[in-house]
């Protein structure tokens, strides 16, 4: 049996808002394996980002999180208190955002700022220069010992986003939390900030949770995938798995939507039918049933049940059952 | 089909120093070129895509198109009439025949109006006073498939295919000839981004209006568009049939994009690809010879002190290049 990074269960956050409960998640499972790439995918509004900022325990002060378990290296992150929290986070779960520019500060050099992220470490400020050339040389940043006293706006997005990976594993962090890192770069950075994380994280053994709504990037980085739709995950399995034998009804639809996949000309592209429910008013049932073209009248009675559907691929579908 | 649009040797730059700085500093040409030497036509109810990375000039070469920015050199023909001469009149008419479809769907929405009153805005500055506003917006909200009631919301009220929506019922409302559509599905999600370019297809179908699109996901590319152009720092390295191009790409540019894409399907994809080292040049210091000569993995003699020569491939595949690829 492979060990867990991270293991989340039957997890469910709740937002208050004026027109009433908003249930952002309900009942995720999720598991990270050691030194694997999990991959998230899922459109705008499934929860995506709930679910990242419930791991680190940055959730606005609207939200509650009513059940569910995040287990971090034996520990249950939600029963820490903050200082508990604050060691873990920065040091053992870091994170990579979207847009590197807002995540560097403007006003002070980068080398100052990969400094001041070692407070932790009583060592010299010599030698946390030295690591943190070292870490610059790691990602591939040319001249770092000049780059080092440069602001983030005297460098590409490329390479800003390449500091932010450096600053993030910096610690050695066992867990990587990458929040669709490559969506602000072109198409050839992207490859190269994919590269580098792929040799990073073998390098350094840690796991990574890749959240992208980008198929290809998740496919070519990705051991694992999980589908999120609405607030929760329906599909979880081996990228070869979901990528080749997709079994729910979303995961299918959303292959087929991507021009991608779709080697003949086509004028008109697929799209899905219907609109993401609203997660305020659930009604019963499946949370898919109004856009899927294969439901059947058990879908608008009974919620389906999270299920081992082939060997470590876990769907949550009636069809699949029978 | 008539020829609609045609640009010859556009070349838009920018100034970086002011005069002064440049006197006291000896800055010779104070000035960066952010598009240069590009030609192209395009004909009427075409499809032309404009791909490249951030800061190659797709942007600018569609507002100069717009005439939004002025050109340095060469000419721009819509219809042919010469954009870059214009007077201020003509430009006020020429703007009624090509319409904007912005980056920021939401940001180009104005926060203080209703989409109803947004979408007749162009009514109200061409001083058309024969149109009835409120039936004019109930016509286009339902061409680009919004329920009526929409036109009473405001844009913080919107969700991001919608807002991308009325930017297009925006543009379509004074029956352009063309319209320009700068990064039409950037962070849209797969199946929103089906349902707008799906829209713009059956509007160029219905209304005989021709697109201009610029984008970076290649993917759609392959298949809304007739025809293509690469570009790279400011210039094109390979333009033609889109068809010919996604077939074989022959500029080693072209190589590297088509292989950057990635697709979750072909396995042959990852073995072929080609990565390029290093990050696009700064415009302000262009190498020599060949501009991809220091990001390009097949570089040999003559590519970086001479600039390559022009190739024709089928009489359509126009590529610079000094080693195009079979």
């Amino acid at each position: 049996m492979i060990e867990n990074i991270l293991r989340i269960r039957d997890l469910s956050v709740n937002y208050q808002t004026n027109r009433g409960i908003l249930k952002a998640l309900r009942h995720v499972n999720l598991d990270i394996p050691k030194s694997s790439i999990v991959g998230v995918v899922g459109e705008s509004g499934c929860g995506k980002s709930t679910l990242i900022t419930s791991i680190i325990r940055q959730l606005d002060d609207n939200a509650d999180i009513p059940n569910g378990l995040i287990e971090f290296e034996k520990q249950d992150l939600l029963k820490l208190s903050k200082d508990e929290m604050r060691n873990i986070s920065g040091t053992k779960i870091s994170i990579v955002f979207q847009n590197p520019m807002s995540t560097l500060n403007p006003v002070i050099s980068i080398g100052r700022q990969m400094i001041d992220i070692q407070y932790r470490d009583q060592i010299s400020k010599k030698i946390k220069k030295q690591r943190s050339i070292d870490m610059l040389t790691k990602v591939g940043l040319p001249d770092p010992h000049i780059q080092f006293n440069q602001y983030p706006h005297e460098l590409s997005g490329g390479m800003q986003q390449r500091v932010s990976i450096a600053m993030a594993l910096q610690a050695g962090p066992s867990l990587l939390i990458a929040d669709e890192p490559t969506t602000a770069l072109d198409a050839t950075l992207e490859v190269q900030i994919l590269k580098l994380l792929k040799e990073l994280q073998e390098e350094l053994g840690c796991s990574i949770l890749f959240v992208s709504h980008h198929l290809g990037v998740i496919a070519e980085l990705c051991d694992h995938v999980v589908v999120m739709y609405a607030g929760q995950v329906v599909e979880q399995g081996s990228t070869y798995e979901i990528f080749n034998k997709p079994a729910h009804p979303y995961t299918i639809k959303l292959l087929e939507c991507d021009p991608a996949s779709i080697s003949k000309k086509q004028r008109l592209l697929p799209t899905i039918p219907g609109e993401i429910p609203d997660l305020i008013n659930l009604s019963k049932g499946c949370i898919f049933k109004n856009r899927c073209s294969q439901s059947i009248d058990r879908c608008s009675q009974e919620t389906p049940i999270w299920k081992e559907f082939d060997n470590a691929h876990f769907v949550s579908c009636h069809l699949t059952e029978s | 089909m008539s020829k609609l649009l045609s640009i010859k040797n556009l070349r838009v730059r920018f100034r970086t120093n002011s005069p002064f700085q440049a006197m006291i500093n000896k800055i010779e040409d104070p000035y960066i070129d952010a598009v240069r030497q590009v030609s192209l036509e395009m004909k009427e109810g075409e499809t032309f895509t404009l791909v490249g990375e951030s800061g190659s000039g797709k942007s600018t070469l569609a507002l100069a198109t717009a005439g939004l920015l002025n050109a340095e050199e060469g000419q721009i023909k819509f219809m042919n009439e010469d954009v870059t001469t214009m007077t201020s009149s003509q430009i006020m008419a020429y703007r009624k025949k090509i319409s904007y479809i912005w980056q920021d769907s939401i940001g180009s929405l104005s926060p203080r109006m209703s989409v109803g009153s947004l979408i007749t805005e162009a009514y109200k500055i061409h001083n058309l006073k024969d149109r009835d506003l409120k039936m004019e917006s109930d016509r286009l909200l339902k061409l680009v498939g919004l329920p009526k009631q929409i036109s009473e919301r405001y844009p913080h009220q919107l969700s991001g295919g919608q807002a991308r929506r009325v930017g297009v019922a925006r543009a379509i409302s004074l029956d352009p000839k063309m319209i320009i559509a700068d990064e039409p599905t950037a962070g849209l999600d797969v199946s929103v981004q089906g349902e707008i370019l799906n829209l713009l297809n059956k509007l160029k179908d219905d209304l005989g209006v021709s697109l201009f699109v610029i984008t970076h996901n290649l993917n759609i590319v392959r298949h809304i568009s007739d025809k293509t152009a690469v570009m790279y720092l400011g210039r094109f390295v390979e333009q033609g049939q889109t068809d010919d191009i996604f077939a074989k790409p022959r500029h080693p540019y072209t190589l590297a994009l088509l292989s950057a894409n990635l697709a979750p399907y072909s396995e042959a994809n990852l073995k072929n690809r080609i990565e390029l080292q290093g990050e696009v040049p700064s415009l302000m210091d262009r190498p020599n010879g060949c501009e991809f000569h220091t990001r390009c993995p097949f570089s040999s003699k003559h590519c970086d002190n001479e600039f390559p020569p022009i190739h024709t491939f089928n009489n359509s595949q126009i590529l610079t290049c000094h080693y195009p690829l079979n």
